[in-house]
Parts: structure tokens; C-alpha cells; sequence
């Protein structure tokens, strides 16, 4: 069989890996996992310095397949390859870059449907809930295991920028630059919200079971894709939506009176909803959402984010888009004021781009071109 | 000095006027800073830590590119981003004039910053006052544009520029006026292009 070509500044075939951690990991709830495993890829070499490693954090429901294609599934390409890849902003060649799955996914990192050795069932509703410092926590022991003392840059978007910010708090000395893309120093309420509108989706599905699905083999499918119809709204702008899809009519001359699909919007909403309830764990989707509501750096500082920020030790790299209103623009200024107020090595880029929270996973050429500028200048 | 340095000075010497007023490892803002040439600079002869705030895209991405920090906001909605006192040095140079909220951003300046340094095109000079006075808006190497699609909003003499400052309780401190290079020290206000201020607080005593 011959392999399929890579596509050119593609790192080609990648190999999900797994490492496992038998030292028992204490929770910010106070629970305690007693064992776990973190799905990783890795990309390019780490160099002999060991000083050219990046961390590539994830949102809600990527995963560790940051780049490449897997040799067995050639259309599974990973979610950031316009970003990583050998002569791309994050430069292969250049750097050894990580993608990690947060504890609690349902990708391969342990999570609800893990085992839990302690009833040898899966884990389901009793799995604790996971917060941001948690997952840097499971993280920092990756970057032991991989012999990674400090790396030269942290990067996510989204939640994955909640991640990449945390890093430069839980352990300072071990990130040199932080990159924080379409971030926010903590959920709005409209943003808990949404949230909550979705997780009530999945609870009050008949078949989610308290969270015990597993067992009786079903999937509370109908919530999960209702919770994906409304995180899908809420990351795109109205104006991309209505570029997209207008009121254009699915195969229609006009309305048809009755529920059945008018909107081309109604059909997209539907799809995603669907594809989503067929691959997304529901027990993943509460905590995950959990984990964001509760993330919050300043609380501890009587609501202070400069003070939160005061221990960080990387050089800042914030990057907003205009037209992203779950997390906006005003919210990653927050972070870059907090950043000046101490004093911080920060540059800040407002993108005026349409494309809505989602515009972080877009290539645009100012977002790239200055990620790529940035990149470059880092020091290995 | 290497060569970028020497071209950027050759070039501008109203920032060189400007850099010589920023005392070494002083904190510099600098608004406008286009591709970040001049925080470079300083950061490299003076180890002056700066941060640019620019508007166009395409110039921050330069000054990410030349290692400036550089923060993508527009100088219209005010400095709130910037603590009181948070600067050594607040840098206005060749934009006042483009330049909306004029008076709210230079009471800005000097609440952010100890000390503000501003350069600015002399409206006041020859050229200018005699293509005026033969029926035509001036254009010269320092006002390069046409009246329909100048940037410019906000054009002014040495004369308007210091009532300015003295209506807003802001002292001058040093000045320096140019032309073609030079310094200027004779009428200044008829035979300098351009203007370069160092401004404090409060009125000389």
C-alpha cells in the first residue's frame, strides 16, 4: 500500500502516545485520581539544549491530533495544521511541539469513561470534576516524563489559552513565552449561561442516567447535540453566520409550515449537533464545561488579575478577534492591562477578523504572519 | 551602531532628537510607533523597555518582527489600558497631527507618563504659509498629501502647539525645531519643518 503523500508543511504521520502516572494526582476539588494516563503527539526534535519545546493546549473538544494525519484514518488531519508543521508559523523544523489531552476528555487523557480501578467499571458520574490548574498539574508531569524542565512557549486559544495562562502561574520558571489566543481571564456570566443551558441539554436527557450511561448502554445523544448547537452559536459572529448561511431555504421554493428543516442555518446546526453526540462523551462535555466556569486566576487575589498575574514570568503574546463575542476582545484586554500593571514583557493583537471565537482556528494572514513573526524571534 | 540604526537616523532626525531625551533604562511608551524602529533602537543603545501601541495591522506585525513590544490599539479611545505614572517617557511623534482627540490624548500622555515627548510637521513654516498665500493647501516632504486624502486633521504651528500646552498646564522643557536635518534656532516658527517638544506638569515657576 502506498502511503498517502503529505501535503506540503504537513509533518505527515503522527502516533497518538500515552504515558501513565501512577502517583496519585490531588485535585483543586480535593478529590484524588490515583492513577492516569495523558494522550500526547509530539512533533519535530527536541533538540539537545532540550530548550525548543512547545506546549500546545487544547479547547473544548479538540484533542492532542494538533497536526498530521494518522496512517490509518489519512482525513483525520489534526485540528491546528495550519498553524504546526514544518515551515509553518509554529515551525517543526525549529521546534518540538506537544499536544496534550486534558484529564477528564474523552480522547485518550483518563476521563469519565475510564476505568476506575477501584470498582473495575467505568468511572461515569463519579469521575471528579477537573479544573484548569488540574490539567497544568497532569501536564507539568508530562513535560518531567518527556525530560522537558522549561519550554520555550505555551500556546492555546480559547480554553487551551486558559491552560497556556495558567502554566506561567502554577510553575513561572518553566515557560519562557506565553502565547494566549481568544482568551479570557474568567467566564462572564452570559458565558456560565450558555454553559449551564448545556449541561441542563445533557442532564435532563432521559437517557444520561445521572451519569451511569455507560452501563446501560445508551448515550444521552438528544442533550449533547443540543449543548453542541448552542457552543456552536455562541462561536461563530452573527455577521460569518449570516455570510454563510443567510435565510437561504434547504431545498425549498419557501416555508413549509411545519418543524421539519426551512433554514439552511437549521440544517448546519443539526449536522453539528449530530456528529457531535456521535463522538463527544457527555460526562466530558459537564466537567469540561465546569472547568471553564470555574476557571478564575484573580479570585484568590480579592478579584485582582494584576496580582494573579504578578508571579508569571514569560513574555506575553495575547492575540483577540474583533468579532469574537463569547470571549471578546475587551476580555484579553483585561489580561494585557493586568500584564502592563506588572510591569510584563507583552505584546497585544486585536485581529479584525469575521469569523467569531472560531477565527483563533483560522489563517488569517496578520493572526499567522505575526505568530509566525513571533515564533521566529524566540530564542532556543 | 549597526546599520538599520544609522538608516532610521538618517531618516528621522526628530527621533534622534527623541532619543537622546529618554535616559537610559527609562520606561518608554511610544504611541504610534509604526514598525517599532525607534523602541528598537532605544532598547538597544539605551536599554530603554518600551511598548509600542499601533493601530495598523500590518505594522504590528513588523514590530513583533523586529522583537518590539507592541500593543494593537487605537489612541482615539484614550490610554486606560495604562496605569498613572506607569511610563518614564510617553512618545507622540508624527501623529498628533492625524490625531482626532487631540486635547483628551496629551492630557493622557502626561498622566501615564513622567515626562512626554511630542514631534509634529510646523504648519508655520515658509513653505507652507507661501503655497497658502499663492491659493494652495501645502504639500512638502513633511506634509506629503493632498488636502483629499490627508490623514491629517489636526495641523498647527509652534505658536498654537505652546498656547496648547499652556492651556493644558503642561510645562516645555526642552524644544528642538528642524529642517532638512538641522536645527533650527533663528525664527523657528517660519524656517523649521519640524517639531520636537519635551513636555513635564505644571507651569515654569
Amino acid at each position: 500500500m502506498n502511503a498517502p503523500q503529505p501535503a506540503p508543511g504537513s509533518v505527515g504521520i503522527v502516533e497518538a502516545r500515552k504515558a501513565s502516572f501512577s502517583e496519585p494526582l490531588k485535585l483543586k476539588s480535593g478529590a484524588v485520581l490515583p492513577q492516569f494516563e495523558i494522550a500526547y503527539e509530539t512533533y519535530g526534535e527536541l533538540n539537545a539544549a532540550r530548550s525548543n519545546a512547545v506546549l500546545v493546549c487544547h479547547a473544548l473538544n479538540a484533542s492532542h491530533h494538533v497536526a498530521g494525519h494518522y496512517a490509518d484514518d489519512p482525513d483525520n488531519v489534526g485540528w491546528w495544521d495550519n498553524l504546526v508543521g514544518p515551515g509553518k508559523p509554529l515551525d517543526t523544523r525549529r521546534f518540538f511541539v506537544i499536544g496534550t489531552n486534558y484529564l477528564g476528555s474523552c480522547f485518550g487523557s483518563t476521563g469519565p469513561a475510564s476505568v476506575n480501578p477501584a470498582t473495575g467499571k467505568s468511572w461515569g458520574a463519579d469521575f471528579p470534576l477537573v479544573t484548569v490548574e488540574d490539567w497544568v498539574e497532569a501536564q507539568a508531569r508530562l513535560a518531567d516524563r518527556l525530560g522537558i524542565e522549561r519550554f520555550a512557549g505555551v500556546i492555546g486559544g480559547s480554553l487551551g489559552a486558559m491552560q497556556a495562562l495558567q502554566w506561567t502561574l502554577s510553575f513561572p520558571e518553566r515557560i519562557r513565552h506565553a502565547i494566549v489566543i481568544a482568551a479570557t481571564p474568567r467566564l462572564s456570566a452570559q458565558n456560565i449561561a450558555f454553559n449551564e443551558v448545556a449541561r441542563q441539554a445533557i442532564m435532563t436527557d432521559p437517557d444520561f442516567h445521572g451519569g451511569h450511561y455507560y452501563e446501560k448502554g445508551v448515550v444521552p445523544r438528544r442533550g449533547l447535540r443540543i449543548a453542541r448547537m448552542i457552543g456552536h452559536i455562541t462561536y461563530l459572529s452573527d455577521d460569518a453566520m449570516m455570510e454563510k448561511f443567510g435565510r437561504v431555504l434547504r431545498g425549498k421554493a419557501g416555508p413549509g409550515f411545519d418543524f421539519d428543516i426551512d433554514f439552511e442555518i437549521e440544517s448546519y446546526l443539526r449536522y453539528q449537533g449530530d456528529k457531535f453526540a456521535s463522538y463527544f462523551d457527555a460526562n466530558t462535555y459537564l466537567r469540561i464545561t465546569k472547568a471553564l466556569d470555574y476557571y478564575d486566576p484573580a479570585a484568590d487575589f480579592g478579584g485582582d488579575l494584576a496580582a494573579a498575574l504578578a508571579r508569571a514570568r514569560a513574555a506575553f503574546l495575547v492575540v483577540s478577534f474583533t468579532s469574537d463575542w463569547r470571549f471578546a476582545s475587551a476580555r484579553s484586554r483585561e489580561i494585557v492591562k493586568a500584564l502592563l500593571e506588572g510591569r510584563k514583557i507583552v505584546s497585544y493583537l486585536e485581529i479584525d477578523a469575521p469569523q467569531g471565537h472560531d477565527a483563533f482556528l483560522m489563517d488569517d494572514p496578520r493572526y499567522h504572519g505575526a505568530l509566525r513573526a513571533y515564533f521566529a524571534n524566540v530564542a532556543l | 551602531m549597526t546599520d538599520d540604526q544609522q538608516a532610521l537616523l538618517a531618516a528621522r532626525p526628530d527621533l534622534v532628537a527623541m532619543a537622546r531625551w529618554v535616559a537610559p533604562g527609562a520606561r518608554v511608551l511610544d504611541l504610534g510607533c509604526g514598525d517599532g524602529a525607534l523602541l528598537r533602537y532605544l532598547w538597544q543603545a539605551k536599554q530603554a523597555p518600551g511598548y509600542g501601541v499601533e493601530i495598523d495591522a500590518a505594522h504590528v506585525v513588523e514590530c513583533v518582527r523586529n522583537d518590539v513590544n507592541v500593543l494593537q490599539m487605537n489612541l482615539e479611545d484614550g490610554l486606560a489600558t495604562f496605569g498613572d505614572r506607569s511610563f518614564d517617557c510617553v512618545i507622540l511623534s508624527e501623529t498628533l497631527q492625524a490625531i482626532h482627540h487631540t486635547e483628551q490624548l496629551m492630557r493622557e500622555m502626561l498622566r501615564v507618563g513622567r515626562e512626554a515627548i511630542v514631534s509634529f510637521p510646523n504648519f508655520g513654516h515658509w513653505q507652507a504659509r507661501l503655497q497658502v498665500t499663492l491659493g494652495r493647501m501645502p504639500v512638502s516632504q513633511e506634509l506629503p498629501y493632498q488636502w483629499y486624502d490627508t490623514p491629517n486633521v489636526h495641523l498647527c504651528t509652534l505658536e498654537d502647539f505652546e498656547d496648547f500646552c499652556r492651556r493644558l498646564g503642561f510645562r516645555v522643557l526642552e524644544r528642538l525645531v528642524l529642517h532638512a536635518g538641522r536645527s533650527v534656532t533663528l525664527m523657528p516658527n517660519l524656517l523649521g519643518s519640524v517639531a520636537v517638544y519635551r513636555l513635564g506638569q505644571g507651569n515654569p515657576a
